[in-house]
Protein backbone atom coordinates (compact mmCIF):
# COMPACT_ATOMS: atom_id res chain seq x y z
CA UNK A 1 0.00 0.00 0.00
CA UNK A 2 1.12 3.52 -0.34
CA UNK A 3 1.50 4.40 2.94
CA UNK A 4 3.74 1.46 3.86
CA UNK A 5 1.14 -0.57 5.95
CA UNK A 6 -0.67 -3.79 5.79
CA UNK A 7 -3.71 -4.22 4.82
CA UNK A 8 -4.05 -6.49 8.06
CA UNK A 9 -3.11 -3.12 9.59
CA UNK A 10 -5.21 -1.27 7.73
CA UNK A 11 -8.16 -3.25 9.06
CA UNK A 12 -7.41 -2.50 12.54
CA UNK A 13 -7.43 1.04 12.24
CA UNK A 14 -10.43 0.92 10.38
CA UNK A 15 -12.04 -0.67 13.37
CA UNK A 16 -10.09 1.71 16.19
CA UNK A 17 -11.70 4.18 14.07
CA UNK A 18 -14.91 2.82 13.83
CA UNK A 19 -15.20 2.46 17.47
CA UNK A 20 -14.04 5.91 18.15
CA UNK A 21 -16.75 7.48 15.54
CA UNK A 22 -19.72 5.25 17.23
CA UNK A 23 -18.69 5.89 20.19
CA UNK A 24 -18.39 9.77 20.09
CA UNK A 25 -21.61 9.54 18.33
CA UNK A 26 -23.75 7.30 19.96
CA UNK A 27 -24.06 5.35 16.45
CA UNK A 28 -25.36 2.69 15.85
CA UNK A 29 -24.43 -0.68 13.47
CA UNK A 30 -20.76 -0.65 14.72
CA UNK A 31 -21.29 -4.50 14.54
CA UNK A 32 -21.95 -3.96 10.96
CA UNK A 33 -18.87 -1.97 10.42
CA UNK A 34 -16.64 -3.99 12.12
CA UNK A 35 -17.95 -7.29 9.89
CA UNK A 36 -16.97 -5.41 6.41
CA UNK A 37 -13.75 -4.04 7.63
CA UNK A 38 -11.93 -6.47 6.43
CA UNK A 39 -13.42 -6.75 3.15
CA UNK A 40 -12.79 -2.53 2.96
CA UNK A 41 -9.33 -2.70 3.82
CA UNK A 42 -8.61 -5.70 1.34
CA UNK A 43 -10.35 -3.52 -1.59
CA UNK A 44 -8.62 -0.32 -0.97
CA UNK A 45 -5.03 -1.93 0.57
CA UNK A 46 -4.35 -2.84 -2.92
CA UNK A 47 -7.33 -4.82 -4.80
CA UNK A 48 -8.59 -1.81 -6.18
CA UNK A 49 -7.02 0.46 -8.44
CA UNK A 50 -7.30 3.93 -7.29
CA UNK A 51 -5.69 7.35 -6.27
CA UNK A 52 -6.71 8.80 -3.49
CA UNK A 53 -5.23 12.73 -5.04
CA UNK A 54 -7.77 11.90 -7.71
CA UNK A 55 -11.07 10.30 -6.74
CA UNK A 56 -12.50 11.18 -10.21
CA UNK A 57 -10.04 9.73 -11.80
CA UNK A 58 -11.99 8.05 -15.09
CA UNK A 59 -9.97 5.11 -14.96
CA UNK A 60 -10.41 4.31 -11.57
CA UNK A 61 -12.21 1.29 -9.87
CA UNK A 62 -15.48 1.78 -8.35
CA UNK A 63 -16.71 0.23 -5.26
CA UNK A 64 -20.71 0.90 -3.75
CA UNK A 65 -21.44 0.55 -0.64
CA UNK A 66 -24.42 -0.70 -0.94
CA UNK A 67 -24.95 -1.92 2.77
CA UNK A 68 -25.10 1.73 3.24
CA UNK A 69 -25.40 1.12 7.63
CA UNK A 70 -21.68 0.53 7.35
CA UNK A 71 -20.85 4.23 6.62
CA UNK A 72 -18.21 4.49 9.22
CA UNK A 73 -16.11 2.14 7.77
CA UNK A 74 -15.73 3.42 4.63
CA UNK A 75 -15.12 6.69 5.92
CA UNK A 76 -12.31 5.78 7.72
CA UNK A 77 -11.20 3.96 4.98
CA UNK A 78 -11.35 6.09 2.59
CA UNK A 79 -9.19 8.79 5.36
CA UNK A 80 -6.42 5.92 6.22
CA UNK A 81 -6.29 5.88 2.15
CA UNK A 82 -6.02 9.50 2.26
CA UNK A 83 -8.78 10.68 0.30
CA UNK A 84 -9.57 13.09 3.26
CA UNK A 85 -7.82 13.79 6.69
CA UNK A 86 -8.36 11.28 9.15
CA UNK A 87 -9.08 14.08 11.37
CA UNK A 88 -12.17 14.71 9.31
CA UNK A 89 -13.51 11.28 11.37
CA UNK A 90 -14.71 13.40 14.15
CA UNK A 91 -17.54 15.48 12.52
CA UNK A 92 -19.01 11.55 11.61
CA UNK A 93 -23.17 12.10 12.42
CA UNK A 94 -22.56 15.36 13.59
CA UNK A 95 -24.53 18.35 12.58
CA UNK A 96 -23.80 20.02 9.03
CA UNK A 97 -21.42 17.16 8.54
CA UNK A 98 -20.91 15.55 5.52
CA UNK A 99 -20.58 11.98 7.31
CA UNK A 100 -23.84 10.90 7.52
CA UNK A 101 -24.68 7.56 9.70
CA UNK A 102 -25.55 6.04 5.90
CA UNK A 103 -22.91 6.88 3.43
CA UNK A 104 -23.71 9.75 1.97
CA UNK A 105 -21.59 10.49 -1.64
CA UNK A 106 -22.50 14.47 -0.85
CA UNK A 107 -18.78 16.36 -0.11
CA UNK A 108 -16.86 13.07 0.52
CA UNK A 109 -13.56 11.91 -2.12
CA UNK A 110 -13.80 8.19 -2.54
CA UNK A 111 -17.76 7.96 -1.75
CA UNK A 112 -19.37 6.87 -5.12
CA UNK A 113 -22.77 6.97 -4.27
CA UNK A 114 -24.81 7.37 -1.37
CA UNK A 115 -26.88 4.61 -0.12
CA UNK A 116 -29.17 3.62 3.19
CA UNK A 117 -32.01 2.18 1.75
CA UNK A 118 -31.15 -1.58 1.16
CA UNK A 119 -31.08 -3.46 -2.39
CA UNK A 120 -30.26 0.26 -4.38
CA UNK A 121 -26.55 0.40 -4.32
CA UNK A 122 -25.85 -3.26 -6.20
CA UNK A 123 -28.12 -2.23 -8.79
CA UNK A 124 -26.63 1.47 -9.58
CA UNK A 125 -23.15 -0.04 -9.23
CA UNK A 126 -24.55 -2.64 -12.24
CA UNK A 127 -25.82 0.32 -14.21
CA UNK A 128 -22.13 1.98 -13.89
CA UNK A 129 -20.43 -1.43 -14.86
CA UNK A 130 -22.38 -1.44 -18.20
CA UNK A 131 -21.68 2.33 -18.87
CA UNK A 132 -17.90 1.56 -18.42
CA UNK A 133 -17.57 -1.67 -20.71
CA UNK A 134 -19.94 0.82 -23.50
CA UNK A 135 -17.21 3.38 -22.91
CA UNK A 136 -14.63 0.48 -23.74
CA UNK A 137 -12.96 1.31 -19.95
CA UNK A 138 -11.22 -1.62 -18.08
CA UNK A 139 -12.18 -0.42 -14.74
CA UNK A 140 -13.64 -2.88 -12.24
CA UNK A 141 -16.37 -1.98 -10.25
CA UNK A 142 -17.06 -3.45 -6.92
CA UNK A 143 -20.47 -3.84 -4.61
CA UNK A 144 -20.89 -4.85 -0.95
CA UNK A 145 -24.09 -5.98 -0.19
CA UNK A 146 -24.99 -7.72 3.24
CA UNK A 147 -26.86 -10.63 3.64
CA UNK A 148 -29.57 -9.73 4.98
CA UNK A 149 -29.68 -6.90 2.29
CA UNK A 150 -30.48 -10.27 -0.28
CA UNK A 151 -33.87 -10.12 1.40
CA UNK A 152 -34.63 -7.30 -1.29
CA UNK A 153 -35.90 -8.46 -4.37
CA UNK A 154 -33.84 -5.83 -6.55
CA UNK A 155 -30.87 -7.41 -5.50
CA UNK A 156 -32.00 -10.44 -7.33
CA UNK A 157 -33.19 -8.29 -10.11
CA UNK A 158 -30.00 -7.00 -10.67
CA UNK A 159 -28.36 -10.45 -10.52
CA UNK A 160 -30.28 -11.37 -13.29
CA UNK A 161 -29.53 -8.61 -15.38
CA UNK A 162 -25.93 -8.24 -14.94
CA UNK A 163 -25.50 -12.00 -15.75
CA UNK A 164 -27.61 -11.73 -18.95
CA UNK A 165 -25.42 -8.82 -19.94
CA UNK A 166 -22.27 -10.55 -18.92
CA UNK A 167 -20.44 -7.74 -16.95
CA UNK A 168 -17.30 -9.60 -16.29
CA UNK A 169 -16.11 -6.15 -14.88
CA UNK A 170 -18.51 -6.70 -12.18
CA UNK A 171 -18.09 -8.07 -8.71
CA UNK A 172 -20.57 -8.50 -5.95
CA UNK A 173 -19.11 -8.80 -2.50
CA UNK A 174 -21.58 -10.53 0.09
CA UNK A 175 -20.93 -9.57 3.79
CA UNK A 176 -22.21 -12.93 5.11
CA UNK A 177 -22.55 -12.46 8.54
CA UNK A 178 -25.52 -14.14 9.08
CA UNK A 179 -27.80 -11.84 11.26
CA UNK A 180 -29.69 -9.26 10.31
CA UNK A 181 -31.54 -6.32 12.44
CA UNK A 182 -34.26 -8.66 13.92
CA UNK A 183 -32.00 -11.86 14.03
CA UNK A 184 -30.53 -14.58 12.39
CA UNK A 185 -30.43 -13.95 8.33
CA UNK A 186 -32.94 -16.89 6.90
CA UNK A 187 -30.78 -20.11 5.85
CA UNK A 188 -33.31 -21.77 2.96
CA UNK A 189 -30.66 -22.29 -0.30
CA UNK A 190 -27.04 -21.25 0.54
CA UNK A 191 -26.16 -17.61 -0.79
CA UNK A 192 -23.39 -18.82 -2.88
CA UNK A 193 -26.00 -21.44 -4.81
CA UNK A 194 -28.35 -18.45 -5.21
CA UNK A 195 -25.86 -15.70 -6.82
CA UNK A 196 -24.70 -19.23 -8.98
CA UNK A 197 -27.68 -20.42 -10.42
CA UNK A 198 -27.99 -16.49 -11.34
CA UNK A 199 -24.82 -16.97 -13.59
CA UNK A 200 -22.33 -15.45 -11.63
CA UNK A 201 -18.72 -16.81 -10.92
CA UNK A 202 -19.49 -17.74 -7.60
CA UNK A 203 -16.34 -18.02 -5.05
CA UNK A 204 -16.41 -18.22 -1.50
CA UNK A 205 -13.92 -17.18 1.38
CA UNK A 206 -13.38 -16.29 4.81
CA UNK A 207 -14.19 -12.33 4.87
CA UNK A 208 -11.41 -12.07 7.39
CA UNK A 209 -8.65 -13.87 5.84
CA UNK A 210 -7.10 -11.27 3.67
CA UNK A 211 -5.37 -13.23 1.34
CA UNK A 212 -8.11 -15.81 0.55
CA UNK A 213 -10.38 -12.36 0.05
CA UNK A 214 -7.33 -11.39 -2.28
CA UNK A 215 -7.46 -14.59 -4.34
CA UNK A 216 -11.51 -14.60 -4.27
CA UNK A 217 -11.22 -11.14 -5.73
CA UNK A 218 -9.25 -11.97 -9.36
CA UNK A 219 -11.22 -10.76 -12.21
CA UNK A 220 -13.64 -13.06 -13.93
CA UNK A 221 -11.99 -15.18 -16.55
CA UNK A 222 -15.04 -15.45 -18.57
CA UNK A 223 -18.03 -13.20 -19.64
CA UNK A 224 -19.70 -13.47 -16.37
CA UNK A 225 -20.01 -11.06 -13.46
CA UNK A 226 -18.65 -12.43 -9.83
CA UNK A 227 -19.88 -12.94 -6.74
CA UNK A 228 -17.60 -13.43 -3.22
CA UNK A 229 -19.55 -14.67 -0.89
CA UNK A 230 -17.15 -13.74 2.21
CA UNK A 231 -17.94 -15.71 5.63
CA UNK A 232 -18.00 -13.09 8.44
CA UNK A 233 -18.53 -12.77 12.08
CA UNK A 234 -20.64 -9.25 12.56
CA UNK A 235 -18.38 -7.42 15.12
CA UNK A 236 -15.36 -9.33 14.26
CA UNK A 237 -12.28 -8.00 16.33
CA UNK A 238 -13.92 -6.89 19.60
CA UNK A 239 -14.78 -10.20 21.59
CA UNK A 240 -17.85 -9.03 22.90
CA UNK A 241 -19.53 -7.85 20.40
CA UNK A 242 -18.88 -10.70 17.90
CA UNK A 243 -22.35 -12.34 16.70
CA UNK A 244 -24.35 -10.26 19.05
CA UNK A 245 -27.04 -9.02 17.61
CA UNK A 246 -27.46 -6.38 20.22
CA UNK A 247 -24.51 -4.76 18.80
CA UNK A 248 -26.23 -4.17 15.99
CA UNK A 249 -27.97 -1.21 17.85
CA UNK A 250 -25.73 -0.25 20.71
CA UNK A 251 -22.86 2.26 20.72
CA UNK A 252 -19.66 1.32 22.67
CA UNK A 253 -19.66 3.34 25.90
CA UNK A 254 -17.46 3.43 29.43
CA UNK A 255 -16.05 0.01 30.02
CA UNK A 256 -17.21 -1.31 26.60
CA UNK A 257 -15.06 1.30 24.81
CA UNK A 258 -12.48 1.27 26.96
CA UNK A 259 -12.20 -2.62 26.56
CA UNK A 260 -13.09 -2.17 22.68
CA UNK A 261 -9.95 -0.05 22.46
CA UNK A 262 -7.64 -2.23 24.19
CA UNK A 263 -8.70 -5.27 21.89
CA UNK A 264 -8.08 -3.35 19.29
CA UNK A 265 -4.70 -1.64 20.09
CA UNK A 266 -6.40 1.68 19.65
CA UNK A 267 -6.14 4.59 22.12
CA UNK A 268 -9.30 5.93 23.73
CA UNK A 269 -9.79 9.21 21.46
CA UNK A 270 -9.15 7.50 18.60
CA UNK A 271 -5.87 7.80 17.99
CA UNK A 272 -4.32 4.37 15.64
CA UNK B 1 -47.69 9.99 -29.41
CA UNK B 2 -45.95 7.20 -28.15
CA UNK B 3 -44.09 6.51 -32.00
CA UNK B 4 -43.48 9.75 -32.24
CA UNK B 5 -41.79 10.01 -28.84
CA UNK B 6 -39.88 6.70 -29.73
CA UNK B 7 -39.02 8.31 -32.81
CA UNK B 8 -37.92 11.46 -31.89
CA UNK B 9 -35.55 9.67 -29.28
CA UNK B 10 -34.17 7.48 -32.52
CA UNK B 11 -32.96 11.38 -34.04
CA UNK B 12 -31.74 12.45 -31.00
CA UNK B 13 -29.77 9.18 -30.54
CA UNK B 14 -28.21 9.64 -34.10
CA UNK B 15 -26.95 13.22 -32.84
CA UNK B 16 -25.89 12.10 -29.21
CA UNK B 17 -23.76 8.87 -28.94
CA UNK B 18 -24.48 8.92 -25.47
CA UNK B 19 -28.27 8.41 -25.12
CA UNK B 20 -29.31 4.98 -24.20
CA UNK B 21 -32.71 3.47 -24.28
CA UNK B 22 -33.51 1.04 -21.48
CA UNK B 23 -37.25 -0.85 -21.77
CA UNK B 24 -38.59 -2.94 -18.85
CA UNK B 25 -39.88 -5.81 -21.54
CA UNK B 26 -42.13 -3.53 -22.90
CA UNK B 27 -42.04 -1.77 -26.24
CA UNK B 28 -42.69 -4.50 -28.66
CA UNK B 29 -43.04 -3.10 -32.14
CA UNK B 30 -42.14 0.60 -30.64
CA UNK B 31 -38.78 0.07 -29.94
CA UNK B 32 -37.27 -2.34 -32.70
CA UNK B 33 -36.04 0.66 -34.74
CA UNK B 34 -34.03 2.16 -31.85
CA UNK B 35 -32.58 -1.63 -31.07
CA UNK B 36 -31.52 -2.08 -34.41
CA UNK B 37 -30.22 0.74 -35.04
CA UNK B 38 -27.98 1.22 -31.84
CA UNK B 39 -27.82 -2.26 -30.19
CA UNK B 40 -25.21 -1.19 -28.12
CA UNK B 41 -27.61 1.51 -26.10
CA UNK B 42 -30.33 -0.89 -26.29
CA UNK B 43 -30.92 -2.66 -23.14
CA UNK B 44 -33.47 -5.00 -22.14
CA UNK B 45 -33.36 -4.48 -18.38
CA UNK B 46 -36.80 -7.25 -18.23
CA UNK B 47 -39.62 -7.06 -15.62
CA UNK B 48 -37.19 -5.18 -13.14
CA UNK B 49 -38.11 -2.10 -12.67
CA UNK B 50 -36.01 -1.09 -9.54
CA UNK B 51 -33.01 -2.61 -11.07
CA UNK B 52 -33.96 -1.03 -14.45
CA UNK B 53 -34.05 2.58 -12.47
CA UNK B 54 -31.19 1.69 -10.29
CA UNK B 55 -29.22 0.94 -13.63
CA UNK B 56 -30.18 4.16 -15.43
CA UNK B 57 -28.88 6.17 -12.65
CA UNK B 58 -25.31 3.96 -12.84
CA UNK B 59 -25.65 4.85 -16.93
CA UNK B 60 -25.71 8.75 -15.63
CA UNK B 61 -23.20 8.63 -13.15
CA UNK B 62 -20.74 7.53 -15.95
CA UNK B 63 -21.71 10.47 -18.63
CA UNK B 64 -24.39 8.29 -20.62
CA UNK B 65 -28.11 9.64 -21.18
CA UNK B 66 -30.53 6.93 -20.48
CA UNK B 67 -33.94 6.93 -20.90
CA UNK B 68 -36.17 4.47 -19.16
CA UNK B 69 -39.34 3.14 -21.46
CA UNK B 70 -42.44 0.98 -19.75
CA UNK B 71 -45.82 1.36 -19.00
CA UNK B 72 -47.62 4.01 -16.35
CA UNK B 73 -47.37 2.75 -13.15
CA UNK B 74 -44.39 0.49 -14.00
CA UNK B 75 -41.65 2.91 -14.63
CA UNK B 76 -42.99 5.26 -11.88
CA UNK B 77 -44.35 4.03 -8.75
CA UNK B 78 -43.16 0.69 -8.71
CA UNK B 79 -39.27 1.95 -8.26
CA UNK B 80 -40.36 5.41 -6.86
CA UNK B 81 -37.65 5.17 -4.18
CA UNK B 82 -35.11 4.11 -6.82
CA UNK B 83 -36.24 7.02 -9.06
CA UNK B 84 -35.83 9.62 -5.45
CA UNK B 85 -32.91 8.01 -3.76
CA UNK B 86 -30.59 6.71 -6.75
CA UNK B 87 -31.83 9.43 -9.23
CA UNK B 88 -33.25 12.67 -8.20
CA UNK B 89 -31.06 13.27 -4.95
CA UNK B 90 -27.89 13.27 -7.83
CA UNK B 91 -30.18 15.43 -10.39
CA UNK B 92 -29.26 12.64 -13.27
CA UNK B 93 -29.91 13.22 -16.41
CA UNK B 94 -32.01 10.10 -16.29
CA UNK B 95 -35.64 10.60 -18.45
CA UNK B 96 -38.70 8.30 -17.70
CA UNK B 97 -41.33 7.89 -20.82
CA UNK B 98 -44.38 6.23 -19.49
CA UNK B 99 -46.70 5.36 -22.08
CA UNK B 100 -50.02 4.87 -21.55
CA UNK B 101 -50.62 7.03 -18.33
CA UNK B 102 -54.21 7.48 -17.32
CA UNK B 103 -56.79 5.38 -18.88
CA UNK B 104 -55.11 4.31 -22.60
CA UNK B 105 -55.22 0.39 -20.90
CA UNK B 106 -58.98 0.88 -19.47
CA UNK B 107 -59.43 -2.79 -20.08
CA UNK B 108 -56.42 -4.21 -18.68
CA UNK B 109 -57.44 -2.90 -15.32
CA UNK B 110 -56.89 -0.67 -12.34
CA UNK B 111 -52.96 -1.99 -12.31
CA UNK B 112 -52.71 -0.14 -15.74
CA UNK B 113 -54.41 2.89 -14.64
CA UNK B 114 -51.85 5.36 -13.95
CA UNK B 115 -53.97 7.84 -11.95
CA UNK B 116 -51.13 8.50 -8.60
CA UNK B 117 -48.09 8.41 -10.49
CA UNK B 118 -47.75 12.67 -11.04
CA UNK B 119 -48.62 13.20 -7.92
CA UNK B 120 -45.78 10.89 -6.19
CA UNK B 121 -43.45 12.70 -8.87
CA UNK B 122 -44.32 15.99 -8.73
CA UNK B 123 -42.73 16.06 -5.15
CA UNK B 124 -39.27 15.12 -6.00
CA UNK B 125 -37.37 17.80 -6.06
CA UNK B 126 -35.87 18.65 -9.70
CA UNK B 127 -38.24 16.61 -11.43
CA UNK B 128 -39.50 18.15 -14.52
CA UNK B 129 -42.73 16.92 -15.59
CA UNK B 130 -44.15 17.17 -19.20
CA UNK B 131 -48.10 15.99 -19.87
CA UNK B 132 -47.88 16.12 -23.50
CA UNK B 133 -51.77 16.61 -25.24
CA UNK B 134 -50.97 15.36 -28.41
CA UNK B 135 -47.82 14.26 -31.02
CA UNK B 136 -46.31 17.96 -31.63
CA UNK B 137 -46.45 18.86 -28.04
CA UNK B 138 -45.06 15.10 -27.47
CA UNK B 139 -42.33 15.97 -29.60
CA UNK B 140 -41.34 19.06 -28.33
CA UNK B 141 -41.43 17.42 -24.56
CA UNK B 142 -39.03 15.15 -25.73
CA UNK B 143 -36.26 17.61 -26.92
CA UNK B 144 -36.81 19.86 -23.65
CA UNK B 145 -36.60 16.52 -21.36
CA UNK B 146 -33.04 16.22 -23.80
CA UNK B 147 -31.81 19.57 -23.24
CA UNK B 148 -32.32 19.51 -19.38
CA UNK B 149 -30.22 18.85 -16.73
CA UNK B 150 -31.96 16.62 -14.51
CA UNK B 151 -34.23 13.67 -14.54
CA UNK B 152 -37.84 14.24 -16.15
CA UNK B 153 -40.89 12.36 -16.58
CA UNK B 154 -43.26 12.21 -20.02
CA UNK B 155 -46.88 11.31 -18.99
CA UNK B 156 -47.85 9.44 -22.41
CA UNK B 157 -50.97 8.44 -23.50
CA UNK B 158 -50.46 5.63 -26.47
CA UNK B 159 -51.44 6.37 -29.65
CA UNK B 160 -53.76 7.74 -31.96
CA UNK B 161 -54.35 11.38 -30.17
CA UNK B 162 -55.33 14.50 -32.04
CA UNK B 163 -53.15 17.35 -32.39
CA UNK B 164 -55.06 19.90 -31.42
CA UNK B 165 -52.56 22.95 -32.11
CA UNK B 166 -53.19 25.00 -35.28
CA UNK B 167 -50.76 24.92 -37.96
CA UNK B 168 -48.20 26.73 -37.70
CA UNK B 169 -48.69 27.64 -34.26
CA UNK B 170 -45.88 28.54 -32.37
CA UNK B 171 -45.45 26.17 -29.34
CA UNK B 172 -43.36 26.83 -26.26
CA UNK B 173 -43.30 23.64 -23.96
CA UNK B 174 -42.65 25.61 -20.71
CA UNK B 175 -46.16 27.62 -21.50
CA UNK B 176 -49.70 27.47 -21.90
CA UNK B 177 -51.07 27.81 -25.37
CA UNK B 178 -54.37 29.57 -25.44
CA UNK B 179 -56.60 27.49 -28.28
CA UNK B 180 -59.58 28.80 -27.48
CA UNK B 181 -59.54 32.51 -26.75
CA UNK B 182 -60.62 33.59 -23.21
CA UNK B 183 -63.70 33.31 -22.03
CA UNK B 184 -65.96 33.80 -18.44
CA UNK B 185 -64.86 30.42 -17.78
CA UNK B 186 -61.43 28.97 -18.67
CA UNK B 187 -60.47 25.24 -19.06
CA UNK B 188 -56.88 24.57 -18.34
CA UNK B 189 -56.12 21.02 -18.94
CA UNK B 190 -53.01 18.86 -19.33
CA UNK B 191 -52.58 15.86 -20.92
CA UNK B 192 -54.12 14.05 -23.89
CA UNK B 193 -57.70 14.02 -22.00
CA UNK B 194 -57.39 18.11 -23.21
CA UNK B 195 -59.35 17.01 -26.46
CA UNK B 196 -62.26 16.56 -24.22
CA UNK B 197 -61.66 20.10 -23.01
CA UNK B 198 -62.06 21.31 -26.38
CA UNK B 199 -65.47 19.26 -26.91
CA UNK B 200 -66.67 20.70 -23.96
CA UNK B 201 -65.78 24.04 -24.77
CA UNK B 202 -67.41 23.90 -27.93
CA UNK B 203 -70.85 22.29 -25.63
CA UNK B 204 -70.55 25.04 -23.61
CA UNK B 205 -70.64 27.78 -26.42
CA UNK B 206 -73.77 26.15 -27.62
CA UNK B 207 -75.62 26.49 -24.54
CA UNK B 208 -74.67 30.19 -24.25
CA UNK B 209 -71.13 30.33 -22.29
CA UNK B 210 -68.01 31.47 -23.11
CA UNK B 211 -65.44 29.43 -22.22
CA UNK B 212 -61.66 29.22 -23.56
CA UNK B 213 -59.58 26.31 -23.26
CA UNK B 214 -55.22 26.40 -22.69
CA UNK B 215 -53.14 23.53 -23.21
CA UNK B 216 -50.34 22.54 -20.63
CA UNK B 217 -47.67 20.54 -21.98
CA UNK B 218 -45.30 20.81 -18.91
CA UNK B 219 -46.90 20.39 -14.86
CA UNK B 220 -43.45 20.87 -13.87
CA UNK B 221 -42.15 23.63 -13.73
CA UNK B 222 -45.70 24.93 -14.16
CA UNK B 223 -46.75 27.92 -15.76
CA UNK B 224 -48.54 29.96 -13.25
CA UNK B 225 -47.90 33.35 -14.57
CA UNK B 226 -50.69 32.21 -16.74
CA UNK B 227 -52.70 30.34 -14.23
CA UNK B 228 -52.54 33.50 -12.12
CA UNK B 229 -53.84 35.59 -15.03
CA UNK B 230 -56.66 33.55 -15.41
CA UNK B 231 -57.49 33.59 -12.31
CA UNK B 232 -57.74 37.03 -11.68
CA UNK B 233 -60.06 37.33 -14.75
CA UNK B 234 -61.82 34.35 -14.88
CA UNK B 235 -65.15 34.10 -13.32
CA UNK B 236 -64.41 30.42 -13.23
CA UNK B 237 -61.54 28.56 -13.40
CA UNK B 238 -61.34 24.87 -14.53
CA UNK B 239 -58.79 21.91 -14.60
CA UNK B 240 -59.17 18.73 -16.42
CA UNK B 241 -56.17 15.65 -16.21
CA UNK B 242 -56.63 11.98 -16.70
CA UNK B 243 -55.26 11.67 -12.59
CA UNK B 244 -56.22 12.34 -9.19
CA UNK B 245 -57.28 15.59 -8.50
CA UNK B 246 -54.94 15.26 -5.37
CA UNK B 247 -51.47 16.05 -6.11
CA UNK B 248 -51.81 16.34 -10.43
CA UNK B 249 -52.07 19.08 -12.64
CA UNK B 250 -55.38 20.37 -10.92
CA UNK B 251 -53.32 20.12 -7.28
CA UNK B 252 -50.46 22.14 -9.31
CA UNK B 253 -53.23 24.46 -10.20
CA UNK B 254 -54.71 25.13 -6.96
CA UNK B 255 -51.44 25.88 -4.88
CA UNK B 256 -50.80 28.46 -7.80
CA UNK B 257 -53.88 30.42 -7.45
CA UNK B 258 -53.56 30.20 -3.79
CA UNK B 259 -50.58 31.84 -3.65
CA UNK B 260 -51.56 35.00 -5.43
CA UNK B 261 -52.24 37.84 -3.07
CA UNK B 262 -54.93 38.00 -1.15
CA UNK B 263 -56.53 41.62 -1.95
CA UNK B 264 -57.32 40.98 -6.14
CA UNK B 265 -60.24 39.22 -7.23
CA UNK B 266 -59.43 35.12 -7.93
CA UNK B 267 -61.69 32.61 -9.92
CA UNK B 268 -63.00 29.75 -7.73
CA UNK B 269 -61.60 26.68 -9.29
CA UNK B 270 -63.34 23.27 -10.13
CA UNK B 271 -60.77 20.26 -10.53
CA UNK B 272 -61.99 17.72 -12.88
CA UNK B 273 -60.31 14.50 -12.91
CA UNK B 274 -60.29 11.25 -10.70
CA UNK B 275 -61.92 12.33 -7.42
CA UNK B 276 -59.61 10.88 -5.02
CA UNK B 277 -60.69 7.37 -6.38
CA UNK B 278 -59.50 4.45 -8.01
CA UNK B 279 -60.47 4.21 -11.46
CA UNK B 280 -63.85 3.33 -11.65
CA UNK B 281 -64.04 -0.02 -13.32
CA UNK B 282 -62.88 -1.41 -16.56
CA UNK B 283 -63.20 0.09 -20.06
CA UNK B 284 -62.10 1.65 -22.63
CA UNK B 285 -60.45 5.06 -21.48
CA UNK B 286 -63.58 7.06 -23.50
CA UNK B 287 -65.80 5.07 -21.16
CA UNK B 288 -63.77 5.28 -18.08
CA UNK B 289 -63.48 8.96 -19.19
CA UNK B 290 -67.52 9.07 -18.78
CA UNK B 291 -67.58 7.52 -15.52
CA UNK B 292 -65.00 10.26 -14.07
CA UNK B 293 -67.12 13.37 -15.94
CA UNK B 294 -63.84 13.92 -17.40
CA UNK B 295 -65.78 13.77 -21.15
CA UNK B 296 -66.54 16.80 -23.16
CA UNK B 297 -70.18 16.07 -21.85
CA UNK B 298 -69.31 15.69 -18.30
CA UNK B 299 -66.91 18.39 -18.30
CA UNK B 300 -69.54 20.86 -19.59
CA UNK B 301 -72.41 19.80 -17.38
CA UNK B 302 -70.12 20.18 -14.53
CA UNK B 303 -69.00 23.69 -15.38
CA UNK B 304 -72.58 24.67 -16.20
CA UNK B 305 -73.45 23.16 -12.77
CA UNK B 306 -70.53 24.70 -11.12
CA UNK B 307 -71.52 28.60 -12.80
CA UNK B 308 -75.21 27.87 -11.60
CA UNK B 309 -73.69 27.40 -8.24
CA UNK B 310 -71.39 30.95 -7.99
Amino acid sequence: MDNGITSEELARRIRVHVIEMTHASHASHVASALSVADILAVLYGGVMRCDPRRPDLPERDRLVLSKGHAGSAIYAALAERGFFPVEELRRYYTNGSPYSGHVSAAGVPGVEFSTGSLGHGVSVACGIALALRMKGSRARVFAIVGDGECDEGSVWETARLASKLGLSNFTVIVDRNRMQAMGRTPEGVSLAERWRAFGFDTRECDGHDHEALRAALVPATGERPVCVVARTVKGRGVSFMEDDLLWHYRDPQGEWYERAMSELGGKLGGEV
Amino acid sequence: MRNTVINGLVGIARQDSNVALIVGDLGYGVVDEFARLFPERFIDAGISEQAMTSLAAGLALEGFEPYIYSIGNFPTLRCLEQIRNDVCERGLRVRIIAVGSGFPYGQLGMSHHATEELAALRALPGMRIFTPTGPRDAKLALDAAHACDGPCYLRLAKGGEKDLYPEGAELDVYHAFELVPRGEVNILASGAVASEAVGAAELLSKWGIDAGVYLFAAVKPLDSSTVKELASVSKLLVTVEEHNVIGGFGGAVAEAVSEMPGSGARAPLLRLGLQDIFSPGVGDAAWLRAKCGIDAEGIAAAVEKRLGEL
